[in-house]
């Protein structure tokens, strides 16, 4: 995949370019990048991302390695998911990449990691279910 | 009405405002009481998650909910502390219709010492016909402070949430 094609998936999305989201190919897979923006801050005195910021970088990261693997069909649609925040998002630069945990004919479980330092120390952590369009 | 939820009632707004990407997404403070909150995010094509349908990102509920539930804990704690989200289960209903304002209702329906558990609605006009139902929990991560029906100064006056 391209870094045009990426490019342009990512900025598709209204929601994704509001966040700042950047992405790559790379590893097979997309990585989604969130740089620090002070305007995904969700408290300032610590200072610490916004819960609502990682878990729609999340959202956003499930949607695209989707879309990626269908860029014919349109977005998926979230049915449910559950988050879990697990580290304390700094204002750094934060990475996510989303692995399909179960590709099924009309539902996909996605499992996302956010990470900031290193992979292995993830800062939020997203499972769900999405509802993937009908081929025309 | 208690000084708390008074207090709460004067300082809310900017509680909200106070929080970098809430206010970068346009949420707005509705209401509070004991253990409730209120937010509002109007429809803003900023916000659109999905370019064909002009639906708003699941993210962007993801957020006004997430708000609401912090809140919603800081009402139910009855004291003003550092919160941070632990877990947020979210189900998306049916899409939100693009042009109208997302309402978040959250209900801190317990608090321990540590931890505040919320439950949340977000509709876009019908409360019987939600865009999406959320579950929380949120974490103190620094001292609660109380203000008691007669002393009306606490000192502190933090109150966000990741």
């Amino acid at each position: 995949m391209t870094q045009r094609l990426t490019d342009d998936l990512i900025n598709s999305i209204p929601y994704a370019k509001m966040l700042g989201v950047k992405a790559e190919f790379s590893d097979g897979g997309l990585l989604l990048i969130l740089p620090y923006l002070k305007s995904n801050i969700g408290n300032p005195t610590l200072p610490a991302l916004h819960g609502g910021a990682i878990g729609g970088f999340m959202e956003v990261c499930a949607m695209a390695e989707l879309r990626r693997r269908a860029p014919e069909l349109p977005f998926a649609k979230p049915i449910g998911v559950n988050i879990d925040y697990l580290r304390r998002g700094k204002p750094v630069e934060t990475f996510a990449r989303a692995d399909i945990f179960k590709e099924g004919a009309r539902v996909s479980n996605v499992r996302v990691r956010a990470w900031q330092e290193s992979e292995d120390k993830p800062i939020a952590a997203l499972s769900g279910h999405f509802l993937l369009p009908k081929a025309k | 009405m208690s000084a708390f939820i008074e207090k709460l009632w004067e300082i809310g707004p900017a509680l909200v405002d106070g929080t970098p990407h809430a206010r970068e997404l346009g949420v707005k403070f509705v209401a509070i009481d004991k253990g409730l909150a209120t937010l509002s995010l109007p429809y803003n094509v900023e916000l659109i998650g999905d370019p064909r349908s002009r639906v708003i990102a699941g993210g962007a509920v993801t957020t006004v909910l997430d708000q609401s539930c912090g809140l919603a804990a800081i009402a139910g704690f009855d004291g003003f502390a550092q919160l941070a989200t632990l877990s947020l289960r979210i189900d998306y209903q049916r899409s939100a219709t693009p042009g109208k304002t997302i309402i978040a209702e959250a209900v801190c329906y317990k608090t321990t010492r540590h931890v505040a558990f919320i439950r949340a609605t977000a509709h876009d006009g019908n409360p019987e016909d939600p865009v999406a139902t959320a579950q929380a929990a949120f974490m103190l991560t620094g001292p609660l402070y109380k203000v008691t029906d007669d002393v009306t100064n606490t000192g502190k006056t933090e109150g966000q949430t990741t």
